[in-house]
């Protein structure tokens, strides 16, 4: 699948949907004007006429069905993304879920802020790189799925970009917002400030948001031990205008975590904290054939600690901290020619990433027990992409995209390399990966109809734990986990389509795409090895199967009722195989949600149905159990008070009315989902 | 234009001039190196005991200074009393430990020269105990240098090790044995040379070593649910030295305590058990510790 789904984070919930559907470049001004007149922070219309045709071109072949993504405006970001139907949210806890697109984990999708690339400290992936930013400080996400349009490098599924808002050069202004809300099921609580100055030659916005929750209760009332959290977030971006055509931008986040529980797992974390920093170049108007090029240089530097202090039921104390820095560049540069719409990127990153585990014995005077699992592990990564959209003829449209990487891990550390030798005696310290990719695309309209296909090809290396892990305790099935170095890449074929369908009161979408993976990355048991890790049942160690298979599908449908009525609706279904192991983990059965939603000036109510079908299709082998269907019901309303340039937006709802006790396909040991929920959400803003 | 040139021609001559003034001073200093010191071929060792007879002075070295229950690589040198040392002596020592009711030795290495060395003998020596203030180890020093026989004797003092690094123990076979590993000194996380040697007792006073039997190793960690490392190799030994040699691998730092499983050339358990089931350690085995 290769639509590009732009999705707006917040203030979406008092737009009138249709007129998202209705009109491609309506969507585009309305969102502008949304954001800028909800939060002052607003992208500018007038900004540049270039990105903004190409964006508009860009998204006449993409999605034309954006469905209310976010229900609460200062939900936290995971909420958000699980209801796009391309993404499905692996929940351990209340905090920091891990993003798996088109049905396939993290390590096969490049997650990007801002198009930097960020790698996560934790070995058990408890720090997707979606943790650390906040709602409140994105515009967008930006979802490729497949091949296409993946500027950020080499990936099986598909790409992940969140997009952050900044202001934008014009009349000199300082503007601002105070945010707070409240959610009942697990004490909730949100409060935020962001103040934005524009001026002709300078512009700067700044936001902080600090949230925290306790324990949160399942349906019948059972309270979910270790599922606290606390988080603050400040992100800033300013920008100087040089000349007429170009300027210059700094940003930096910083977002820190503190105290997050862990149900599903066996350990919490003390600290999850990055500070994320970049400065960038803009120029416009290059030339007549160059619209636009960007390039920009940035640094992260993320620490995570898992700690077990607040368990009482442990076989052993442990501190699991973990390091990851990357520093890395892009060089992007689009244009136009004739009827073609190019794209280029060179790209490249350094990350070191650096995990240990110290163990501390009942047998107080045996010294604790120290070992690397992840062992110093330098990823040095080149890219070089190129993109081209050509417009045939007003019907046709043609997207093609290749790129080449140049991928290589280095252990930098001798003990690292000491340990790993204990499994790869022969094992060099460095490898050397080409990973190669491309994609073509065809775009077809015809009277309400448009048609898309696609075939594509993209390869990855495997993951820091994939390839470098060391005793990686996976608490779902029970193994502890050993990368192997001595893989191939892993290689997908990709064929999809999709049908878009619209009228003036009716539109749908349907769309599929199968994944034909080759040698395909996942944890086989080796009996031969004894586990370290004291309640696991034995080693798995990363092989290939010779291939897997991934088909994805998914129908979205709405509904003009009446003037101010709309219903929408949503189905999808996954459906994965290992050559082996028969069905692949974590894959989504069959879920559906609809949604009916009367919309006024300034007020707005929606009554939403969510729920899945049994996920049949478990795999005992990997720990997975049957999951029961469930059904939810979820209420919403909404109210905006202008008054002169200062408004109030209120938001309050109710999410599992009936407070229905369930746990989903994607819920790591099956721990249950929060039951009824009441919350509320403030927004100011002058 | 002139004045430039004349400035280059003037910084080359500089530059020519000191390049040579340099590579003069260099061979000045080559021809002026110190001839080297005497080599001090006890250095890095530490002092254990000093033995005297009449003729010579015996100073007994360790890399630690110590003699410490299990296997000890033990350094001497022998002096006459006008302060030569010795480098053709022939040389067997006989330890002895005196205990309240009886009396018995322990294994020992045939001593040879320290590599590198002219006066300086080594071997390997396993005391199977400490000595204490009733019971105590002497070491007699059965030498012959230019046909003349003489001896020596001594105390010495053998520490416990809070580790075992040994094991004496009676075989299936009905010998007893003695088993004590050798290496690794200085564990790290991966893979380390083993080290191990085997006698067995003859009498009292007699220890030989034993050939072709293999070692079978289990590294655990009894603090971490008994975890063990994997791809150990077996130690094995030629015929005559009792000496072997293998692989252990360390996952982690801490300790390790590693179960052993002796058998001989047809295969036979002479001691030990596999760990399994309720077994959780064998009755031979080595323990460790390190950061």
């Amino acid at each position: 699948m290769s639509q590009k789904k732009q999705i707006d984070t917040f203030c979406q919930w008092h737009i009138p949907l249709i007129l998202l559907i209705q009109n491609q470049k309506g969507f585009f001004i309305t969102l502008f004007i949304l954001i800028f007149s909800f939060s002052s922070f607003g992208q500018n219309n007038s900004k540049d006429s270039i990105q903004n045709q190409l964006l508009d071109e860009v998204q006449i072949n993409t999605s034309k069905n954006t469905k209310d993504q976010s229900n609460k405006p200062l939900s936290g970001i995971d909420g958000y993304l699980e209801s796009n139907q391309s993404i499905n949210m692996i929940r351990r806890g209340s905090y920091a879920w891990e993003p798996f697109l088109n049905g396939m984990s993290s390590e096969r999708s490049v997650i990007t802020i801002d198009g930097m690339r960020i790698y996560g400290a934790c070995t058990d992936k408890m720090d997707p790189v979606t943790s650390y930013v906040e709602i409140t400080n994105l515009s967008k996400a930006s979802i490729h799925n497949g091949q296409s349009g993946s500027f950020g490098g080499s990936s099986i599924a598909g790409s992940l970009d969140l997009v952050r808002r900044k202001g934008s050069f014009g009349e000199k202004k300082l503007g601002g917002s105070a945010f707070s809300g409240i959610e009942t099921n697990n004490l909730h609580k949100i409060i935020g400030t962001g103040i934005s100055y524009s001026h002709p030659k300078f512009f700067s916005d700044i936001d902080f948001t600090f949230r925290n929750a306790g324990n949160y209760k399942a349906g019948h009332n059972q309270e979910i031990q270790n599922s606290q959290f606390t988080k603050y977030n400040t992100s800033a971006i300013v920008g100087y205008k040089i000349n007429e055509h170009s300027q210059i931008e700094a940003s930096i986040i910083y977002d820190l975590a503190t105290d997050i529980g862990y149900p599903a797992l066996p350990m919490d974390v003390s600290l999850a904290r990055a500070l994320i920093g970049s400065l960038e170049y803009i120029r416009h108007h290059v030339s007549p054939m160059i619209g636009l090029w960007k390039t920009k240089i940035y640094y992260n530097d993320v620490k995570h600690v898992m700690d077990d202090s607040k368990r009482s039921d442990v076989p052993i104390r442990m501190d699991m901290p973990g390091w990851s820095k990357t520093s890395g560049f892009y060089s992007f540069v689009q244009g136009k020619y004739q009827r073609h719409f190019w794209k280029t990127t060179l790209s490249g990153h350094q990350n070191t990433s650096l995990a240990n585990m110290t163990m501390y014995p009942s047998n107080t005077s045996n010294p604790p027990m120290f070992m690397l699992t992840w062992p110093d592990i330098k990823t040095n990564y080149v890219d070089l992409s190129l993109e081209d959209f050509f417009s045939v003829s007003n019907r046709l449209k043609l997207m093609l995209n290749t790129g080449i990487a140049f991928h290589n891990n280095k252990i930098d550390s001798e003990l690292g390399l000491n340990s790993l030798k204990i499994f790869y005696p022969n094992l060099s310290n460095s490898k050397n990966r080409i990973l190669k990719r491309f994609s073509g695309i065809v775009i077809y309209e015809i009277n309400k109809f448009d048609f898309t296909l696609g075939a594509e090809y993209g390869e990855r290396a495997p993951s820091v734990s994939e390839g470098y892990g060391f005793y990686l305790f996976n608490s779902f099935d029970k193994y502890d986990y050993i990368g192997n170095p001595e893989m191939k890449s892993e290689s997908s074929g990709n064929l999809n389509g999709k049908i878009n369908f619209k009228n003036s009161r009716f539109s749908a979408k349907v769309s599929a795409s199968f994944f034909y993976i080759k040698d395909y990355i996942i944890g086989l048991p080796d009996t031969g090895i004894a586990p370290m890790t004291i309640v696991a049942d034995g080693i798995r160690v990363y092989k290939q199967l010779s291939s897997a298979q991934l088909l994805n599908t998914a129908l979205e449908m709405s509904y003009q009722i009446h003037k101010r009525w709309i219903w929408s609706a949503g189905l999808s279904y996954r459906k994965g195989k290992g050559a082996q192991i028969g069905n692949l983990p974590l894959i989504q059965p069959l879920t559906y949600s609809s949604e009916i939603r009367y919309t006024s000036k300034s007020f707005n109510i929606e009554a939403k149905i969510t729920g899945a079908d049994g996920n049949t299709a478990y795999n005992p082998y990997f720990g997975e159990t049957f999951v029961k269907p469930y059904t939810l019901f979820d209420l919403a309303v909404s109210k905006n008070f202008q008054l002169k340039r200062q408004s109030l937006n209120i938001k309050a709802g109710v999410e599992n009315i009936f407070d229905t006790y369930y746990t989903t396909f994607s819920d790591w040991n099956r721990i249950p989902r929060p039951g009824r929920n009441f919350y509320i959400n403030l927004i100011w803003t002058w | 234009m002139k004045s430039i040139k004349s400035m280059m021609l003037n910084s080359m001559i500089i530059f020519m001039s000191a390049s040579i003034l340099l590579s003069s001073c260099k061979k000045e200093t080559i021809e002026e190196k110190p001839l080297p010191e005497p080599k001090n071929e006890v250095e890095g060792l530490i002092l254990n005991t000093t033995f005297n007879n009449d003729k010579h002075t015996i100073n007994l070295y360790t890399s630690n200074g110590k003699l410490q229950t299990g296997y000890n690589n033990i350094y001497f040198q022998i002096k006459s009393k006008d302060g030569n040392l010795q480098q053709n002596a022939t040389v067997k020592i006989l330890p002895m430990m005196h205990m309240t009711g009886m009396s018995h030795s322990c294994p020992i290495s045939s001593i040879s020269k320290k590599q590198g060395t002219s006066a300086t003998y080594m071997a390997g020596i396993v005391f199977q105990m400490a000595s204490n203030d009733m019971e105590y180890w002497e070491l007699t020093f059965n030498y012959t240098i230019d046909g003349v026989e003489y001896n020596m004797s001594g105390k010495v003092v053998v520490e416990q090790t809070s580790k075992k690094t040994y094991s004496s123990f009676m075989g299936s076979d009905s010998v007893k044995y003695v088993v004590a590993m050798t290496e690794p000194v200085n564990p790290k996380i991966g893979i380390n040379d083993m080290k191990a040697v085997l006698y067995k007792m003859k009498d009292m006073n007699t220890f030989e070593p034993v050939g072709g039997y293999t070692i079978k190793i289990d590294p655990r960690m009894p603090d971490m649910g008994n975890h063990t490392s994997p791809n150990n190799t077996a130690l094995i030994g030629d015929c005559c030295s009792g000496e072997y040699a293998g692989k252990v691998n360390f996952t982690m730092s801490g300790y390790w305590k590693i179960n052993l499983i002796i058998e001989d050339a047809d295969n036979n358990v002479i001691k030990g058990e596999k760990i399994e089931g309720t077994v959780k350690s064998s009755s031979i085995f080595f323990e460790l510790v390190f950061n």
